[in-house]
């Protein structure tokens, strides 16, 4: 295969990748930013995610469209649920005091995994993408619903651009994120807010899961990779910045992809981590951020 | 005590976290001596197993711990080993080289059993083995690594059950580079055995005047393979893949979405795909391509007795399914290590009259010469020849196609294509 | 020396001997686990000095464990060197690693800090993976057995033998803790303490916070490097899984479990943690289950971990 197609190979699956990533790390970004807690668990909300969907799509019958529609609508809506009910019940109680709170968000994680170990099992579990359509071009194939999870991460991006910039829901969460004690004074209801971007930032971790379990299957132990990865886009992008959220994303999917290029896998995967890092040497307050913190 | 966000805290009283350390301190003091240690020694054999409950190895520790269970049930049912139960304490090893340690001491020195057996992963048992070594304890491995055979570990170290990796590859060099090609393509994960992989195909192809042109090592974590299919050689005639863990599904569409319909000839392990349905759509690719099996996970015309009897015992049908759920797939190509380990411990204690601890030279002896073991229930995956050297067992090995997403046998080795020179020599070494 | 501080020393200087005197009295099993468990303190010890009394948190701390583990054992593998020599050169190795990181990593602050040493380690852990003919990758390397015993000033060390270990475990553990001690009550200990309290005033007072940063991540980053040295030598195994983002975790772990910014909590969270596992795994298959709701009600029960909530509420003294 040429150069050319080889790299145009390389920044699709980029894209693919920043796709899912951009919805993992803004639920993430929004916990972070909003309520300044680490939340160690935030991967097993994505992994949580995409265990339900499987569960979703192979109890409904007819056609896998179906059953893929209905996953995306319930499984984001019963995780936010159990992030709600792991809010209300375990982070409010501690305050939401940041090093308590990394290890109560470790033992949610542990009692998670457990959990899903016991119920759904240690295999890796397909679900059926809605479509099956394989594009061929002259060097390659390539899947096409890879393409519509780059299409539908956009959609998503400009539904959760207009609820944070022209709902009222938006603006109190960013008046939270700007001031909490200013917040409180003006009669917000900061716990209220907090619940619901707990149960928010896991229902898009969800929503990602949903989208990428027709290309990776569900598994118990996937939810690390999507957790550092939030951690790093979201800082990387500057903490409080979507559009340095979606950025960063972009700049790491598609580093990763291109670099594989040119590299052995492994080593391309330390260059772009490295190259990735340099970000933050050089721009330590990450790419958008806003203001000195 | 209420809070700036308006909210109650939990308040802590002297009196609750006592209670709390209370309860936490006399969980951690009850010793499972005191649960394990009622039957007196001499009354039975106590067989530890570290199994892979949690972690990367789970899908296979549950199928590890399933043919256990059914092989000490049988043993037991005939009258146990010397007139004594076997007494099986399993615990998880969580696939990690520190706990897996942990466990092999504890079974040493806590449970004081008589022999450890069932780790699987190279990386665990690259830890654990040496240990137990330095513990005095019979150490038994069902992983399939060579570490053992490359003269790593110590005379308490044995795999009588399963054939280690440089013999299966090296036996399957001759088939691969007459039926399909000289020129490979290699994807292997860049993590434990992917290496042994990687090593002994090479050389064994330069044997057979082939040569792998390509190496593609994909990290251990990776969960999406298109863009490092570019770097495999067009020209090459064979791709031979190993892959492990939750990304093979993912792999296999992939490397078909990528292809189409002209492609390579394809020959991977079937460690790519054990515990994982066949007939999965996403594996529909894999028609008519090539896998190495120990074990045929699909009951053949030509089944020996004693696959149906050990099928039966360990609740797998023909499809190599759990008889109790189709969708349960069995790790068919490894689990009967276990079983075949396990009678290896009950014929070489019967060998050496063992009784007890103090009779463990006359075991460790024994168990060097097992010397052949033939096709049995007790071997039902063929003929084993133990080396009293190397301590490692001999078998056949299978090349399988997948014909309508089922497994047929089109060619069985013979043990002595899969010999190779002894490396090491533990029955001279001092116990 | 004030009362608190006498009380304070006196107290760790007790634990230390009991450390010492449990030998003769535990089981042969508890010897050999909580030999494990000192040499995972340690390393917790280490992180300690950087979060709980400096106020940084890195998420990367298991690339020091796991450079102390391959600096002492790759020459032991590969070169034959004796075990007290590869010992002291993965500590000097790790305090090199220490340096060089720490001038990248402490451009950064807070969470970025926290991400570019995750970031780092990370990268470190797949090096190990990439150079896997030396390392042995994630499979990882068996010592040979003729580092399992050596000869030093005139005594013959079998790391075979389970006392050995566990006395060896106990001398570091003390030489840390001593260390430590002596750290934390000198002028860089407040030093430390002001950063962590409020960083733009200690440097609006005149201190030079850098340096200061600095030397607390290379003392953490060798403490932590002569923990995965020891652990090398003293278990003879070597692999890219002591490099991995869980040991980094396990760290902060052990510390906050224990109380972080307390010298004795992270041996505390290591015992702790790792018996819990240890216990609840013989009694049920859904450990993990327990471990994670336990870790919840802790941290309901005691918000800053064991030692910090005592220190807390009952011994202010408490160092």
């Amino acid at each position: 295969m040429g150069f050319g197609p080889f790299l145009f190979l390389a920044t699709l699956e980029g894209l693919v990748q920043a796709s899912v990533l951009v919805l993992t790390a803004v639920g993430l970004s929004l916990v972070f930013g909003v309520m300044r807690v680490v939340n160690v668990a935030h991967g097993e909300f994505f992994m949580l995610g995409a265990v339900i969907a499987w569960f979703v799509a192979t109890n409904m019958p007819g056609d896998p469209a179906i059953g893929f529609i209905a996953a995306l609508i319930i499984s984001p809506l019963a995780v936010g649920a159990v992030a709600y009910v792991a809010d209300r019940l375990i982070l409010t109680r501690l305050n939401y005091n940041p090093e308590a709170t990394i290890v109560a968000t470790i033992g949610l994680l542990y009692v998670i995994q457990q959990s899903v170990l016991m119920t759904y099992g240690a295999d890796a579990r397909p679900v059926d993408p809605p479509f099956y359509y394989t594009i061929r071009l002259p060097w390659f194939g390539y899947s096409s619903y890879k393409l519509f999870v780059i299409a539908a991460a956009c959609v998503l991006l400009g539904v959760i651009w207009f609820v944070l910039k022209r709902t009222k829901w938006g603006l109190l969460m960013r008046a939270t994120q700007f001031d909490r004690e200013t917040a409180l004074a003006f009669g917000i209801p900061v716990r209220k807010v907090y619940s619901f971007v707990f149960a928010i930032g896991a229902g898009l971790a969800a929503i990602g899961a949903v989208l990428i379990v027709p290309i990776q299957q569900a598994h118990y132990l996937m939810g690390l990779d999507p957790l550092l990865l939030s951690f790093t886009v979201v800082i990387i992008g500057g903490l409080g910045s979507i559009q340095g959220t979606i950025f960063a994303a972009i700049l790491i999917g598609l580093s990763d992809g291109i670099l594989s290029v040119f590299f052995s896998p492994t080593l391309a995967k330390i260059v772009s981590t490295l190259f990735v890092a340099m970000v933050l040497v050089f721009k330590p307050n990450g790419l958008f951020a806003k203001a000195k913190r | 005590m209420t809070d700036k966000t308006g909210n109650k805290t939990f308040n802590l009283t002297r009196r609750t976290a006592l209670k709390g350390l209370a309860a936490g301190t006399s969980l951690i003091l009850s010793p499972a001596v005191l649960r394990h240690g009622l039957a007196h020694a001499g009354e039975t054999i106590k067989l530890g197993a570290p199994i892979h409950r949690t972690g990367i190895g789970a899908a296979y520790g549950r199928w590890y711990e399933r043919v256990a269970n059914a092989a000490v049930k049988i043993i037991n049912d005939g009258g146990g080993i010397n007139g004594m139960p076997i007494e099986l304490i399993i615990e998880d090893d969580g696939t990690d080289p520190k706990r897996g340690t942990e466990v092999v001491e504890k079974f040493a020195t806590e449970y004081k059993v008589d022999a450890i057996f069932g780790q699987l992963f190279s990386h665990v048992v690259a830890a654990a083995a040496p240990r137990a070594g330095e513990l005095k304890v019979p150490y038994l491995m069902c992983s399939e690594t060579h570490q053992l055979a490359a003269g790593g570990f110590s005379r308490y170290a044995f795999q009588p059950g399963i054939t280690d990796v440089k013999s299966q590859i090296a036996s399957m060099a001759p088939w691969v580079s007459k039926n399909l090609g000289k020129k490979v393509t290699m994807i292997y994960p860049d993590y434990a055995f992917g290496y042994g992989h990687r090593d002994f195909f090479s050389a064994a192809m330069k044997e057979q005047g082939g040569e792998v042109s390509t190496l593609i090592p994909v990290p251990p974590t990776e969960t999406s393979f298109s863009r490092y299919f570019p770097q495999i050689d067009p020209s090459s005639d064979v791709i031979y893949h190993v892959m492990v863990g939750p990304g093979v599904l993912t792999f296999v569409k992939e490397l078909g979405e990528f292809f189409g319909s002209s492609h390579p000839a394809i020959f991977g392990f079937v460690d790519s795909i054990e515990a994982v349905d066949l007939a999965t759509p996403q594996l529909s690719f894999l028609e008519d391509s090539y896998f190495w099996e120990a074990a045929p996970r699909y009951a053949q015309a030509d089944q020996t007795e004693f696959d149906k009897f050990y099928r039966e015992a360990v609740g797998v049908d023909a499809n190599g399914a759990s008889t109790s759920d189709p969708k349960d797939i069995s790790t068919y190509s490894h689990m009967f290590s276990v079983w075949e380990t396990l009678f290896a411990i009950k014929s070489a204690m019967e060998a050496a009259d063992y009784k007890g601890v103090e009779q463990k030279e006359a075991f460790i002896e024994a168990l060097e010469n097992l010397g052949t073991m033939e096709a049995s229930n007790e071997h039902p995956q063929g003929k084993k020849v133990m080396d009293p050297k190397t301590h490692q067992a001999f078998g056949v090995q299978n090349i399988s196609q997948v014909k309508s997403s089922k497994m047929e046998v089109v060619y069985t080795t013979t043990i002595e294509e899969g010999m190779y020179e002894p490396e090491v020599d533990y029955s001279k070494m001092s116990l | 020396m004030g009362a608190g501080m006498m009380k304070s020393l006196i107290l760790h200087l007790a634990v230390l001997v009991l450390l010492f005197l449990l030998q003769f009295v535990i089981s042969d099993y508890a010897i050999l686990t909580l030999t494990r468990m000192m040499v995972l303190g340690i390393f917790a010890s280490g992180f300690n000095i950087l979060f709980g009394y400096t106020g940084l948190l890195s998420l990367g701390h298991a690339m020091f464990f796991g450079a102390g583990v391959y600096a002492a054992g790759l020459p032991i593998y590969h070169f034959g060197w004796s075990v007290p020599l590869a010992f002291v050169f993965a500590i000097f190795m790790s305090f090199v690693a220490a340096v060089i990181i720490g001038v990248i990593a402490l451009r950064t602050v807070r969470d970025s800090f926290m991400i570019l040493t995750l970031m780092l380690a990370q990268a470190g852990y797949l090096a190990i993976l990439y150079f896997n003919r030396e390392t042995g990758g994630s499979e990882g390397l068996t010592m040979p057995q003729a580092s399992r015993s050596f000869d030093f000033l005139g005594l013959t060390i079998d790391l075979t033998d389970a006392a050995t270990r566990y006395n060896i475990a106990v001398l570091l553990l003390a030489i840390t803790i001593v260390v430590s001690f002596i750290l934390i009550q000198g002028r860089y200990g407040r030093l430390f303490n002001a950063i962590r309290e409020n960083e733009a005033r200690t440097e609006m007072l005149g201190y030079n916070v850098l340096t200061a940063k600095l030397f607390s991540f290379t003392v953490s980053g060798t403490i932590a490097g002569m923990a995965g040295a020891a652990y090398a030598i003293l278990f003879g195994y070597i692999g890219a899984t002591f490099a991995g983002i869980q040991y980094s975790i396990e760290a902060l772990l052990f510390t906050l479990l224990g109380g972080a910014g307390t010298l004795l909590g992270p041996l505390l969270g290591s015992i702790l943690m790792t018996t819990l596992i240890d216990r609840l795994s013989e009694v049920t298959s859904a450990y993990f289950l327990f471990l994670g709701l336990i870790l919840i009600a802790l941290t309901l029960w005691f918000p800053k971990g064991l030692l910090g909530t005592i220190k807390e509420k009952w011994l202010p003294w408490l160092t």
